[in-house]
């Protein structure tokens, strides 16, 4: 699997939560990814890059088009240097919140995508890796 | 600052989102709709969301908050114009938004609200033009 395109951008506002999400937008639009696909996608990345916004003080996040073995996919890898997630199974149900949110971030998104990493550590932040093939 | 346009339509306000919201400018519109219910005594609020690509969590809650804020000031509230692939979407990620009205389309909605106004004044009865 290689990564025939790639990308990092900042996330430290709001902003660019909308610029990451409009970005991913584009470049599955330009490979012709169904529009469902998309949406789901790019809502996925929003939960993520709200996450690294609001509870880990902000992040950046990299984008990276593959291809190999006869398929291609988009990935986005969300990263911030908060504080981490202690428990990430009680993270992951649904209606668990810690702020303001619906509580759907972390298990919302990964139902979203097809593959789903996540990597934490209190006290040094968290790495969340989305992928969606075609 | 950018803003999101609230028109006032008869008895109505209308609220039409055109751009992909950053989460400040959601919060702002909140304040600007209530605001604008008091001023204006609107009855309803349409809320046109055809043009958002996606509703994530934090869109999806702003949306709730909108249409139980307006429920407060005494005005019901309908989204209309959802898309397919956003319907999609956030059934999956876990949001039915069941406590919001919708409709399909601007007409639809427009229809919807007249007679949940209609049915509000009847049992009210004051307030009221026609009953």
């Amino acid at each position: 699997m290689t990564a025939t395109k790639s990308r990092t951008m900042p996330l430290d506002s709001c902003e660019e939560i909308v610029h990451l999400r409009q970005t991913t937008r584009s470049w599955m639009a330009e490979q012709r990814f169904t529009l469902v696909e998309q949406t789901k996608m790019m809502t996925a990345t929003s939960e993520l890059a709200r996450n690294a916004v609001v509870y880990g003080g902000g992040g950046s996040a990299k984008l990276e088009l593959l291809e190999g073995s006869g398929r291609m996919g988009i990935r986005v890898v969300v990263e911030d240097q908060g504080p981490g997630i202690a428990d990430i199974g009680q993270a992951m149900t649904d209606h668990f919140t810690s702020g303001q949110g619906m509580g759907l971030g972390l298990g919302g998104a990964k139902r979203l995508v097809d593959d789903f990493e996540i990597r934490s550590e209190p006290g040094k932040g968290t790495v969340v890796s989305i992928t969606k093939w075609k | 600052m950018e803003r999101i346009p609230i028109l006032k339509v008869g008895e109505f306000l209308l609220v039409s989102i055109q751009v992909d919201m950053h989460d400040r400018l959601a919060m702002s519109l909140q304040d600007d709709l209530t605001a604008k219910l008091v001023a204006t005594r609107a009855k309803g609020v349409l809320i046109d969301i055809s043009s958002l690509d996606m509703v994530d969590s934090f869109i999806g809650r702003m949306l709730g908050h909108m249409a139980a804020m307006a429920g407060a000031l005494g005005a019901k509230a309908v989204v209309v114009g959802m898309q397919p692939a956003v319907a999609i979407t956030i059934v999956e990620l876990g949001m039915a938004l069941t406590e919001v009205r919708t409709a399909l389309n601007v007409d639809k909605g427009m229809a919807l609200l007249q007679s949940l106004v209609a049915k509000s004044c009847s049992m009210d009865n004051h307030d009221c033009h026609e009953k």
